[in-house]
């Protein structure tokens, strides 16, 4: 196997200041992170940071050699773009290493006031072909591109020659199938916006209750989402992992995707061998306990692959969403 | 200008004859200023239509509609790339952008926007207008404060403004094919089984409440998205267009429905009760105008 000439970036999630810490000191070569607002797509309470700690934080990673990229990755819309143009302006001040936007107002802003702000496009603005890459490269001097995860790995390769900029490639978390940025599954239930307000199923709409048949239902807003049998215990409510009916189904099926999570240990080899410049880890909501564990573990199967030795096998499956696991799109095409 | 009226592509699979004589009728009997043709979203659709793009376009011309291309929504895999590159390179008809990948091709060349580009703010706008945009259709989960603003903006920046009032709100778009999904396939075995249902295959909640609807990769609202009670609003910000989508129920019926709060011949109640009658099982929402939950429905008058 070819190896590439410079090691693949570990990119980690943190929701707090003290994940951020743990994410460095578990082996994290950058860290992803956002402000306590609708700036971001984890815009939920008790996540991000505050300008002081995001400085705090920077300053942190940069004694460590390590990166702090700013999520910038929602729409802003018309008659707000205030609230962003201030996160870009304390992000350029607090000096993070890069900024992750999905907004073509935005990365506009960020090109023409800040031209020398490095810009990775977030995964938020749904860019899968060559095209569209080459078209927030060419306008806006994107650096990085964070790929759906709809692409397999030859498609990856191939794309890789086709573009001017990075990749950087989910191994690990959440595995959604909804072109990312393009979702108003939550604002048709709950009137908050995934792309506008960063919110996905908010919490505060989230009910259970349980029928007389000892069945379990797990309901966003008016609506809901999933059912168990009280045995089972009930998933939270996200729409696009719920079970539904269709006319000519008679019990409720999962009609999008099933409540499991990406994990491409097994392909770690194959996508360095393929020259993916950074790796990331979802989870910005997770507690510091998961995150030691998984970038601890990513940390050790990244350093092997570049030093030619086998990938020591870790135990993540007890950490994936409903303790199933996926290669999701990127082993093979069937999916879709 | 007053605003005028503008018929969405068609989002469905419909027999290819069907489709024909959809934009048959629509350029022989409906007042409609502009008119969308083109797949929006599924590539495997498109050849069933393709035949019919000449004669359906020079008819629609013929009779005095203004004729848009729209492209793909989603872009990815090579036979969506050239699509979406040969439909970009028409000269004949403006192309209406519906991704990144066609904002690739169609810089510095007139062009329009579509609902399926981001376009949430003035600031997007200005980037896209300085590229050869020169007419938007906004996103429909919009409220009505950033829609009046970038109204608004369309004014300052001298191009065309265009928000959907009608049809089943697009929520939602995949790479997986959920109606392919459905009858246990996937989308390179899918048989077009999307073709069984010309107006989505609807979606209830477990507890049996009707939610979603699917049309192949799209995830639409249950519900009918109905704006005519909202449009007079819309018309004091000096809105160019109003979208009504494309369903199976008499198309015509809604349009005159449409067209009357328009030159303001009757009430939005009175053209609310005629849609009712050209499909009495329609449900309809406007939550998301009121910056409410999408689904919700409010009579305001």
């Amino acid at each position: 196997m070819n190896l590439p000439n410079n090691p693949p970036e570990l990119v980690c999630p943190a929701g707090t200041p003290a994940a951020l810490r743990t994410a460095i000191d578990a082996g994290a070569d950058a860290v992803y992170c956002g402000f306590q607002n609708a700036t971001n797509a984890r815009n939920f309470p008790g996540l991000n940071f505050t300008p002081e700690e995001m400085e705090e934080s920077v300053d942190y990673a940069h004694k460590r050699g390590k990166k702090v990229l700013l999520a910038l990755n929602t729409f802003p819309p018309a008659g707000q773009t205030s609230l962003w143009k201030q996160a870009v302006a304390d992000g350029v001040r607090l000096g993070v290493d890069a900024m992750i936007v999905a907004d073509i107002g935005v990365a506009h802003h960020i090109a023409t006031t800040y031209p020398d702000q490095r810009l990775h496009l977030s995964v938020q603005a749904g860019a899968p072909s060559v095209e569209a890459i080459r078209y927030y490269c060419e306008e806006f001097g994107v650096k990085r591109v964070v790929l759906p995860r709809i692409l397999s790995i030859p498609e990856i390769k191939q794309l890789k020659s086709d573009i001017p900029c990075e990749i950087e490639t989910f191994i690990f978390g959440n595995q959604g199938l909804m072109a990312e940025g393009r979702c108003s599954l939550t604002n048709f239930v709950s009137g908050v916006s995934t792309n506008f307000d960063g919110v996905c199923s908010p919490p505060s709409d989230v009910t259970f209750h349980e029928d007389k048949n000892n069945m379990l239902y797990s309901q966003l807003g008016e609506f809901t989402i999933d059912c168990f049998s009280c045995a089972q215990g009930a998933g939270y409510p996200t729409i696009c992992k719920g079970k539904y009916v269709a006319p000519h189904r008679n019990e409720p099926y999962y009609a999008f995707e099933e409540p499991i999570s990406l994990n491409l240990f097994d392909l770690l080899p194959q996508m360095v061998g393929a020259g993916i410049e950074a790796f990331k880890i979802e989870g910005r909501q997770r507690s510091r306990a998961y995150i030691r564990q998984v970038v601890s573990a990513w940390r050790l199967a990244v350093d092997s692959v570049m030093q030619g030795k086998a990938v020591p096998k870790a135990d993540l499956v007890a950490l994936t969403e409903g303790q199933k696991e996926t290669t999701g799109a990127f082993r093979s095409k069937q999916w879709r | 200008m007053s605003t005028k009226l503008a018929l969405g592509p068609v989002l469905f699979n419909w027999k290819a004859e069907y489709w024909r004589d959809f934009y048959f009728r629509a350029a022989d009997e409906w007042d409609v200023d502009i008119i969308y043709v083109g797949e929006v979203i599924c590539s495997k659709r498109s050849p069933f239509f393709e035949p019919y793009y000449d004669e359906v376009a020079s008819r629609l011309s013929a009779a005095g509609k203004k004729v848009v291309f729209s492209t793909l929504s989603e872009i990815m895999i090579p036979r969506e790339r050239k699509m979406t590159a040969s439909v970009c390179a028409l000269d004949d008809y403006p192309v209406e952008a519906n991704d990144a990948a066609a904002l690739f091709h169609l810089r510095g060349k007139p062009h329009y926007i579509g609902q399926y580009v981001n376009t949430y703010n003035e600031d997007t706008m200005v980037h896209l207008v300085k590229n050869g945009a020169q007419h938007f259709t906004f996103p429909s989960e919009l409220y009505a404060t950033a829609l009046k603003a970038l109204v608004t903006e369309t004014k300052k920046l001298g191009v065309g403004s265009e928000i959907m009032v009608f049809g089943r709100a697009p929520l939602a778009l995949s790479a997986r094919c959920y109606h392919a999904r459905a009858h246990n396939k996937i989308k390179d075995t899918c048989q077009f089984v999307c073709e069984n249902d010309p107006d989505g295959m609807e979606l209830k909640t477990a507890d049996g409440k009707p939610f979603l609807a699917i049309n192949g990769v799209q995830t639409m609202s249950h519900t009918y998205l109905n704006l005519a009670q909202e449009i007079p609003e819309m018309m004091r910000w000096g809105l160019d267009y109003i979208r009504l989508s494309p369903h199976t129920l008499d198309m015509g019926k809604v349009i005159e429905a449409f067209q009357g709060v328009v030159q303001g011949r009757f009430e939005p109640l009175e053209a609310i009760r005629k849609i009712e009658e050209a499909d009495p099982s329609l449900k309809f929402s406007n939550g998301f105008f009121h910056h409410q939950p999408g689904y919700l429905w409010r009579k305001t008058a």
